[in-house]
């Protein structure tokens, strides 16, 4: 049977290009990038030229960038260097509709005497800004708002955001996980001090990820150790990961103005062709300010668990923002911000493409899909009454 | 992903006996969509009293609905004596197992079929007597006590396993714990206030008492507050819903919110509201 992958916000194919660049650096080039002879230390000159390519991908200076070993670490690496920078500061200001790296995070340290501020979004998923500027205070140490969210794709106004914020004096920080090459990010322009990106959702492999930090922001480390990442991580580089990912945002950034159109396409395709097909179902969010490659699309009356395994019979990957897949009772707490109705919440699907996704495989879900939800629909004791109150 | 049986994967791909038995005997309806899984169930018996059709409607994960398969076929060819004797670890066992987390699947499986034989029986719906517990799910101490007595539970996350309770906002973590304990019997120490608070302590339990103990009692009248700061012993709250607008707002915060955390917390405390 044949995959067809469109869980691309949960990670994504290594690219073919990256595997070329890493494989050295797990064979013959195994040395210490820290070493004083030419077989490490030469290893720690390609690094620096990954760091580079990182730079490049979001308009970056290369000594600004940190290299970690995943965006959580990044993550806490960010809120942990403005809290320690800034001792006198307890309070954090972030979204309701973070990833679990950001929000569990914030919720913990909630408990550990911080107070944090959730910023709500309206019912499309976007950011009530104003409430955000209305809880900023001398108290606080951080701002940390995404820049895109992992399910449905929204766009946060981070431009607009960073302007406010800086001009409080407040360190600002974005999870740009799931931004980081689908759109053009620019770190000379955009004004935040500190961002996260993660190497798996972009073609390069796990275990990397980054920590931009912009210069003359107060920081740090979270991995205290030697003098690796100037200081700012200990740990000795994990290289070929650093190298893969040096390469993928090498192929991103071209992608931007070639490929990105064309997934954009396919998504608005598969979009359509959907909810044409099949009725009482909508989209999750504001369609009009999303990554290119995302759809979350809501099927009401029946539950996405189900949605999915009986995909997953056909071999089409996506996930869910219904409870049962995550192991806990209630859907997805950004679907639940937004006031996504029950009836829907529980049978939401996420797909997100990427620059490998074909016209064939969207063709395929749109051929597939609809029968999974009549069948389930037609197993679902709400589904006639709702039918026959319309 | 979960690692559900190729039972489980059989009952779910290939159901059995769905739809609704139009002039049934027996109609059990459980769960909603807020919970996210609901189940009808509808039989009809034959002369001799057996049950002689059955069928089932689901809304749900997987294991929900083969949970559902699997009862209709465990039940039929049943007599209602013998049905009703079915328990959701037979449904689970007849499964090949279910994942832990999904043992309510199998609860509300149970709960279903004796909704059915209620029905049938024209017995008055047992009014679940009992308090609600769990408000997220609406789950009532007494079928926490029965799953906790049929199943051997030992902890919350059991307990949210098999009847959902405490699987949302987690309020009613320690009721679920002290229903517990009230069945198992054990000496779960009792959280106890340290002589000298440090700062940190003395938030902590600021907060908790607020969540605990005042929060619920102002939420009867509509009412709520929240925690804005703690400045040396001056604690500085927000208060909101009907009190924000109650003219006895300060009587409330003198008499009841400031004396309750002296009282919890530290006698030196001082309430102080903003805007």
């Amino acid at each position: 049977m044949k995959t067809v992958y469109v869980d691309n916000n949960a990670t994504t194919r290594v690219a073919p290009e990256v595997v070329d660049a890493m494989l050295p650096y797990l064979t013959e080039r195994y040395g210490n990038p820290s070493s004083m002879h030419s077989f490490g230390g030469t290893v720690g000159f390609d690094i620096r030229e990954a760091r580079a390519r990182v730079a490049a991908l979001i308009g970056a200076s290369p000594d600004e960038i940190v290299f970690t070993s995943c965006g959580t670490e990044s993550d806490s690496a960010a809120i942990w260097a403005a809290l320690n920078s800034y001792p006198d500061k307890k309070h954090i200001v972030t979204t309701r509709v973070e990833h679990p790296a950001i929000k569990s995070l914030c919720e913990s340290l909630g408990k550990k005497g911080y107070r944090v501020t959730f910023v709500p979004v309206d019912e499309s998923g976007n950011l009530d800004t104003e409430y955000l500027y209305r809880h900023l205070t001398d108290d606080t140490a951080i701002v940390s708002v995404m820049w895109a969210n992992n399910e449905t794709g929204v766009i946060f106004p981070i431009r607009e955001i960073a302007e406010q914020v800086k001009a409080r004096g407040i360190v600002l920080h974005s999870d740009a996980v799931q931004a980081a090459g689908k759109i053009p990010l620019n770190m000379a322009s955009d004004g935040v001090d500190m961002l996260s990106i993660s190497g798996h959702k972009i073609h390069a492999a796990k275990g990397v990820g980054v920590l931009y930090v912009r210069k003359g922001t107060k920081f740090s480390p979270f991995l205290i150790g030697g003098h690796q990442e100037h200081g700012r991580r200990g740990g000795t580089e994990n290289t070929a990961s650093i190298i893969g990912l040096g390469k993928a945002c090498e192929l991103a950034k071209k992608s931007f103005q070639k490929d990105m159109p064309r997934v954009k396409k396919l998504r608005d395709k598969l979009e359509s062709e959907i909810l044409e097909r099949v009725p009482n179902s909508f989209v999750n969010g504001d369609r009009d300010h999303r990554l290119p490659n995302t759809t979350s699309i809501a099927f009401e009356y029946v539950e996405g668990e189900s949605i999915l395994l009986m995909m997953n019979e056909f071999g089409i990957c996506a996930s869910s923002g219904s409870a049962c897949t995550s192991g806990s009772l209630e859907p997805s707490h950004v679907l639940r911000a937004m006031g996504v109705p029950f009836t829907a919440a529980h049978g939401s699907i996420r797909f997100s493409l990427s620059t490998y996704s074909t016209d064939e495989e969207i063709d395929y879900i749109v051929e597939k899909l609809p029968p999974i939800i009549e069948r389930l629909r037609s197993m679902s004791p709400y589904w006639k009454e709702a039918q026959a109150l319309t | 992903m979960w690692e559900y049986t190729e039972k489980v994967k059989d009952h779910f791909l290939n159901p059995r006996n769905v739809g609704v038995i139009e002039d049934a005997d027996g109609v059990g309806e459980v769960g909603s969509l807020a919970c996210g899984d609901a189940l009808k169930l509808t039989f009809k018996l034959d002369e001799n009293g057996k049950i002689d059709d059955v069928k089932f409607q689901t809304f749900g994960c997987a294991s929900a609905i083969a949970s559902s398969s699997a009862l209709t076929e465990m039940v039929k060819g049943l007599t209602i004596e013998e049905a009703s004797k079915i328990t959701n670890d037979d449904i689970a066992k007849y499964l090949d197992d279910l994942p832990k987390e999904k043992m309510h699947c199998s609860v509300m499986g149970r709960d279903a079929l004796e909704k059915a034989i209620t029905y049938y029986r024209g017995e008055e719906e047992k009014k679940i007597d009992g308090e609600i517990v769990c408000e997220c799910f609406g789950v009532t101490d007494r079928e926490i006590e029965r799953a906790v007595k049929e199943n051997s539970l030992r902890t919350i996350e059991d307990v949210t396993d098999y009847v959902k309770a405490g699987g949302g906002c987690g309020n009613c973590h320690d009721r679920i714990q002290e229903i517990i304990d009230s069945i198992i019997g054990t000496d779960h120490p009792v959280i106890k206030k340290p002589a000298k608070l440090t700062n940190i302590q003395k938030i902590k339990l600021i907060e908790e008492t607020l969540e605990r103990e005042i929060k619920p009692a102002l939420q009867k009248d509509g009412g709520g507050i929240e925690l804005v700061d703690v400045d040396g012993n001056t604690v500085i709250v927000r208060l909101c819903g009907n009190c924000a607008a109650c003219n006895a707002s300060q009587v409330t915060l003198k008499n009841y919110v400031e004396s309750k955390l002296q009282e919890l917390v530290t006698p030196d405390l001082i309430v102080e509201e903003v805007a």
